[in-house]
């Protein structure tokens, strides 16, 4: 048969035209089965999550009278958060997500050459500072570390390498190696929380696991009242009104990390 | 046509060589190991539907698991709502492993049986507290 230009070109148009039409009306003939396919799964956060833009924390030292008020807190944390305990097998194993220091020990940079009574009787309490601008989260190479949305700086185990990085661009000592399986140093473990293993990196996570189910940091809980938890940019927080009525500190300011744990001295 | 030297311990050299080689394929002929068969917990059987279907998380269970640990790691985002609209916290050792308590009858199994060695349990606690002393 022969095909004359125009006799193509009439073809070839209806045919454009006929795939055009088609294909919604198929979809719209397909869709009230669609209706009645159950609904997708959904991935939601918890109704109780507490929510912040910057989680910060005061901690009042003058309501510690002694080293010992110090320790039930450390232990809360470490006990949760089944951090082993091997400062007595090989203290360079260590593993610390939250732990004592004296004051010119943390504040190196702004010491004080004859401390206080109390300065020198009641170490400080010091953990992760969940900076504004962590350094360790730019020295990260597999993005392990990261800022949260919530202002946390949060590690990810399942992508830690262990190549320690962050642990050299951390100017506070926040960070811990696990040199050795975690798991035999642990006294009691928790189930609700996950162990680590050889090879990672570990440090105080804020408790985001806690706010996720409205609970607040069981530090906090644990300091009778001395260590308040509240979100930096909202003026009417917790922390916003102790910053506003007392005269706190942070660990090396100089170094543009911006600190969210404050201390009243 | 070429003599081919030494043709008797060629040849015999090239037998001994296919059978070794072969060795381990006619050794096993027929005996094929049968696919695991999983044991369900009592919890896991009056629940009767997980959190998808059987045959999804036959298939999907490992990307699933690596989706929620990314979405509770990274994005806060911890619960689950399944299509028939129940909600289940997003945790391994806490909700997949509360129905699915016998580890080694259901997990292990398969793992094993298709010799893959997920490292979950590396820090997931997969045992109750008051087994692990």
């Amino acid at each position: 048969m022969e095909t004359s230009r125009r006799h193509f070109l009439k073809i070839a148009g209806i045919s454009a035209l006929g795939i055009g039409v088609s294909s919604p009306l198929i979809e719209a003939i397909a869709s009230p089965d669609s209706d009645h396919a159950p609904a997708a799964a959904k991935i939601v956060t918890g109704d109780n999550a507490l929510h912040a833009k910057q989680w910060a924390m005061v901690i009042d030292t003058r309501k510690f009278d002694s080293a010992d008020a110090l320790t039930p807190i450390i232990e809360a944390c470490h006990k949760i958060h089944n951090v082993p305990d091997l400062a007595e097998v090989q203290k360079r194993h260590e593993i610390k997500w939250i732990w004592k220091e004296e004051y010119n020990h943390i504040f190196s940079d702004q010491e004080i050459r004859f401390p206080s009574d109390h300065l020198k009787k009641v170490p400080l309490l010091v953990l992760c500072n969940h900076c504004e601008n962590p350094s360790c989260v730019r020295a990260c190479p597999t993005k392990a570390t990261f800022k949260n949305e919530n202002g946390i700086v949060m590690m990810d185990f399942h992508r830690c390498i262990g190549c320690r990085f962050c642990m050299a661009a951390c100017p506070y000592g926040s960070r811990s190696f696990n040199f050795r399986d975690p798991r035999p140093f642990i006294k009691e473990q928790n189930p609700k929380f996950p162990t680590r293993m050889k090879g990672v990196v570990e440090k105080c996570n804020f408790c985001n696991e806690r706010l996720l189910i409205g609970q607040k940091p069981a530090c906090v809980e644990a300091s009778n009242g001395a260590i308040a938890f509240g979100d930096l940019e909202d003026p009417d927080s917790e922390v916003r009104q102790l910053l506003k009525s007392n005269y706190t500190v942070r660990r090396k300011p100089g170094l543009g990390t911006s600190p969210a744990v404050y201390y009243i001295i | 046509m070429k003599t081919m030297y030494d043709k008797d311990k060629v040849i015999a050299g090239l037998v001994i060589f296919a059978v070794l080689v072969s060795f381990p394929f006619w050794y096993n002929l027929g005996k094929a190991a049968p696919a695991p068969e999983l044991k369900l917990t009592e919890k896991a059987k009056e629940a009767k539907t997980c959190i998808k279907s059987k045959d999804a998380m036959k298939t999907e269970h490992m990307q699933m698991l690596d989706d929620w640990r990314e979405k509770v790691v990274r994005e806060g985002r911890g619960v689950y709502v399944a299509e028939n609209g129940k909600s289940y916290e997003m945790s391994l050792s806490n909700t997949c492993l509360d129905c699915h308590s016998n580890k080694a009858d259901f997990c292990d199994k398969c793992h094993n049986y298709t010799s893959v060695n997920p490292y979950c349990w590396d820090c997931h606690i997969d045992k109750k507290p008051e087994e692990n002393k």
